[in-house]
């Protein structure tokens, strides 16, 4: 046992557990935050997607003592603008094209497309067909045309 | 429940006066109201035919009127409650596992009450035991069952709000108009329905007739509707069971066998488990040995550091090649010898699928010397209350089983196995659990959809189909789900004979929607002890799939295209136009490069109706594109699909749906299966079965909700995933130039590296920050 600080949705939280405990589990056993879910374990599903310093990843394959004070975890609960709850263009679109169906994907679908819309647009270029090819993420809904359409037009207002 | 009465028409013939519908007016505080559960029958007609078939069981009578007609004489009361802010709420006896089932009754009930749809609360019923064979969700009935008695209590409602504010206004009810949650009268008198909560609620219970809005007046039915817990989806705020913060109920896993129902022998380490960082405690249950550790990280490292002395299991020397060869030998004998007609014979064999939603199993158990708390995503839930009292030894009232949201089911939800896991875990602990399965432990000890072989032989002359007849073959599928002794009796009184259940499920789910002469289906099942379930549209994806690549060839023998053929053959207008729709939006006969084709295939089930058009690329580029931990091959680039639900209810769910059955009709025909290997499936995640990725769906996918038909709503959420795996299928035969015949189409080939059995489950990699994008 030994106390990890880091920061969680823009509060900074410090927990005391195992160096090894993968970030998932600090997340949702330990802090109560459970907008990721787990669907494998093992850096497959993607259902855990969240970002680490504003960029995709999976708390499922990372230990705790990978994260230091001043690395910061953002969730589905903190991809929405925190002061005036305007929900980000993503969501936004998520609504707009009403992709969820059980849902249980769509906290890691969201936060994963969010990342490569940022990492086309960094790259000067539009999210393409082929982008979309690259989402690992599994829903087993299979909501994935609707998903390809929300993030497109997310992008346009990204 | 309908009260028909019918009056002759100057011609003579009977006309229908408008239906009156009973409900009831309950004892309550503020207005409450209900109706009964069960619906009427209505039956299909066969149109006329070159050489007409009868009509088969499932025409006269499918599975999901056999589900509301078991229903009926038990089922009891569904109510709706007004409250005082003028919301209403009403607790839905099924499952919501993203079938949108509680945005469908939301809005069949802001219908009926004229209130805005915001107003309606949504929840799901705790088991309840009174409603006995009504809450179960499954063969399509949802909409079906619930259509008349949530808009009859509704209507009650709405009539009694009038009836109420006229009284205040000393006016005639008829003069009054209700709209948008008010009820408001010519001379600018007005008042919310909150306010009239409590003087319209009813000193006692009584039965009361009303009318149901005609189909013209509709505003809300039939207008496409995002769903009522779309926003909590996105923001992270929609809660399944393992969100639940239940006091004390710590993180539980189980280590299991290295092949189905083994059992522990010895534990030679349970001490030293039980010592390690965050465990709290380990004990032997039936299914292996549990964990319960502060964080289910600790649990995967316990259940990985124990060491286990496994005895077998019952069906540990069964592998792909050892079923197929049962099945083979168990499958029935053609009846029509091939005389005087050409014959075709096809035989296709159909490998184990898993029916594993993302969410895996899991439950949350509290139970105490004296009562029991269970919350689990649970389709048929009165069954795991009645199992899990029997277990634990408690009287039946003394347990109660809350239905949670649940993350997926594809029929994987009928059982509650986790439920009952973890009420013998935290009975045997005496704490409470959150139980999980791990993904490993779903995909190879949860249940899957067992292999079939289908058979199928046709006789044809002159133009004519004269016969057909198809025999299924399949490892016994459990429907031990509470579901099976009353269908069985139902049966019995059924034009089907003296059969089992599962045929009774089979025949009142199987029809054949062309006109091919002496038409029979039979199913016979082999026992073999595996964990076995429905899966979404159950039989109907490989006895489908089978019959469509059957009807291409015969086209092909009679020398006419695909569309032409079954143009030709169907039996139903409405089949056709459905058929006619595929082939017009999907471009049927465009002219597409060599190693390219497009399939067609139809399929009727649910009084609801489908047709799919498939574009597939299997020109080598495409087959052979690299992809990292997963399966590419051929890519099905467009796909039409069209469903005819009767009545679609909420179009834009419809459609959703639609979309899922695709891709799970895609993964059936081309990448997903269970490699079952000396008693258990070698696929063990994501990165092993391969259900469609990104990479695999269709960029491009039109679906198209037909306006209704009959009026009466259908079941339409697993409808097209037959016809998606057919069109996929015969797609795939036309740009190849061969007909499968054995699914999917990559089973032969093994394309990972099988996860070790024991321990039983993987660890988690550290390396995620290696993989940031
Ligand atoms: S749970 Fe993290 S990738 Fe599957
Ligand atoms: S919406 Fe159910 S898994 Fe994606």
């Amino acid at each position: 046992m030994s106390p990890h600080t880091f920061l969680v949705n823009g509060t900074r939280v410090t927990v005391d557990t195992d160096d090894k405990v993968r970030l998932l589990w600090v997340l949702r056993d330990l802090l109560g935050i459970t907008g990721p879910k787990y669907g494998c374990g093992i850096n497959v599903c993607k259902a855990c997607t969240s970002h680490l310093n504003g960029k995709a990843f999976n708390p499922c394959s990372v230990p705790v003592s990978a994260v230091g004070p001043d690395d910061e975890i953002t969730t589905i609960e903190g991809i929405a603008d925190a002061e005036s709850g305007t929900l980000h263009p993503m969501q936004e679109e998520w609504l707009a094209h009403d992709v969820a169906q059980c849902g249980y994907c769509q906290p890691g679908q969201i936060m994963a497309a969010i990342a490569k819309v940022n990492q086309a647009h960094a790259q000067g270029r539009e999210i393409s067909d082929t982008d979309l090819d690259e989402i690992r993420n599994i829903c087993r809904c299979g909501t994935y045309s609707r998903i390809r359409d929300a993030v497109k037009t997310a992008a346009a207002k990204m | 429940m309908a009260h028909q009465r019918r009056s002759p028409r100057r011609d003579g013939a009977p006309a229908l006066e408008r239906r009156r519908f009973l409900g009831y007016l309950l004892a309550a505080p503020t207005l409450a109201v209900a109706a009964r559960l069960g619906a009427d029958l209505s039956s299909d007609t066969p149109a006329e035919a070159a050489i007409p078939s009868l009509p088969g069981p499932a025409d006269l009578l499918d599975l999901g009127d056999a589900l509301t007609l078991a229903a009926a004489p038990t089922s009891g009361l569904i109510g709706i409650q007004l409250n005082r802010d003028g919301t209403v709420s009403f607790a839905v006896p099924r499952a919501e596992v993203g079938q949108g089932i509680t945005t469908t009754v939301a809005m069949l009930i802001a219908e009926e009450m004229d209130l805005p749809l915001e107003k309606v609360g949504v929840n799901l019923a705790d088991a309840r035991p009174e409603l006995v064979f009504n809450q179960l969700t499954g063969g399509s009935n949802s909409v079906r069952s619930l259509y008349t008695p949530v808009r009859t209590a509704a209507a009650v409602a709405r009539r009694r709000l009038l009836t109420t504010a006229a009284e205040q206004w000393k006016l005639d009810p008829a003069t009054l108009t209700a709209r948008d949650g008010m009820i408001r009268s010519s001379a600018g008198h007005s008042a919310s329905y909150g306010s009239l909560a409590e003087a319209a609620a009813s000193p006692r219970t009584e039965e009361v007739s009303t009318t149901l809005k005609a189909a013209e007046e509709f505003r809300i039915i039939g207008t496409p509707t995002t769903r009522i817990d779309a926003l909590d989806a996105v923001t992270g705020r929609k809660q399944f069971t393992m969100d639940l913060a239940v006091p004390d109920a710590k993180p539980t896993m189980i280590c299991r066998p290295p092949t189905t129902s083994g059992t522990v022998r010895s534990v030679a380490n349970l001490g030293a488990v039980a010592a390690m960082p965050g465990v709290t405690d380990v004990v032997e249950v039936s299914s292996g040995v549990a964990v319960r550790a502060e964080t289910f990280g600790q649990c995967i490292d316990a259940v990985r550091a124990l060491r286990v002395d496994w005895g077998p299991g019952p069906v540990d020397g069964e592998s792909d090649a050892s079923v197929e060869d049962k099945l083979r030998a168990a499958t029935l004998p053609m009846a029509v010898p091939p005389v005087l007609t050409k014959t075709i014979d096809a035989e296709f064999v159909f490998n184990f699928a898993s029916n594993s939603a993302l969410e895996t199993n899991c439950a949350i158990a509290d139970v105490r010397a004296d009562r029991a708390e269970i919350w689990s995503g649970l389709k048929s839930p009165i069954v795991a209350q009645e199992q899990i009292a029997a277990m634990l030894g408690l009287p039946i009232p003394a347990v109660t089983v809350h239905v949670v949201t649940g993350g997926g089911s594809f029929g994987r939800k009928l059982f509650g196995d986790a439920a009952l896991e973890a009420a013998e875990v935290s009975q045997a602990m005496g704490k409470p659990v959150k139980l999980m399965w791990h993904r490993a432990d779903d995909s190879r000890h949860g249940r899957t959809h067992p292999m079939s072989i289908s058979r199928i032989r046709v006789n044809h002359a002159l133009g004519n189909v004269v016969s057909y007849e198809q025999r299924h073959t399949s490892v016994t599928t459990d429907f031990g789900h509470g579901l099976g002794e009353i269908l069985t009796a139902v049966a019995a009184k059924l034009p089907v004979g003296d059969v089992g259940f599962s045929q009774t499920v089979f025949l009142l789910s199987q029809s054949n929607p062309y006109n091919f002469g002496v038409v029979t289906n039979l199913l016979n099942e082999v026992p073999l002890k595996f964990h076995t379930a429905s899966m979404r549209n159950v039989y109907s994806p490989n006895v489908v799939c089978a019959r469509e690549l059957v009807v291409d060839q015969l086209a092909s023998a009679m020398g006419q295209d695909p569309l032409t053929f079954r143009r030709g053959f169907l039996k139903d207008e409405r089949f056709r136009t459905a058929l006619d729709k595929a082939a017009e939006v999907g471009q049927w006969g465009r002219e597409l490069p060599d190693g390219m084709a497009q399939g067609i295939a139809f399929h009727c089930e649910y009084k609801s109706a489908s047709a799919v058009l498939v574009e597939i690329d299997c020109r080598p580029e495409t087959v052979e594109r690299p992809i990292r931990d997963g399966v590419g091959g051929p890519r099905v680039t467009r796909v039409a699909a069209v469903v005819d639900a009767g009545l679609p209810i909420n179009p834009k769910g419809l459609e959703a749906q639609t979309i899922g059955c695709v891709n799970d009709g895609i993964a059936l025909a081309l990448t997903s299966s269970l490699h079952m290997d000396n008693g258990l499936p070698l696929e063990a995640s994501w990165d092993n079965y391969f259900y469609t990725r990104q990479w695999n769906t269709p960029p491009e996918l039109e679906v198209v909700v037909l306006p209704a038909t009959t009026g009466e709503p259908g079941g339409a959420g697993e409808l097209a995933v037959a016809s998606a795996f057919a069109a996929t299928a015969a797609a795939y035969g036309r740009a190849t130039g061969t007909m499968p015949t054995r699914f999917p189409i990559n089973h032969g080939t093994l394309s990972f590296e099988p996860k070790p059995t024991v321990p039983p489950i993987p660890d988690s990699p550290v390396d995620g920050l290696a993989h940031t994008f």
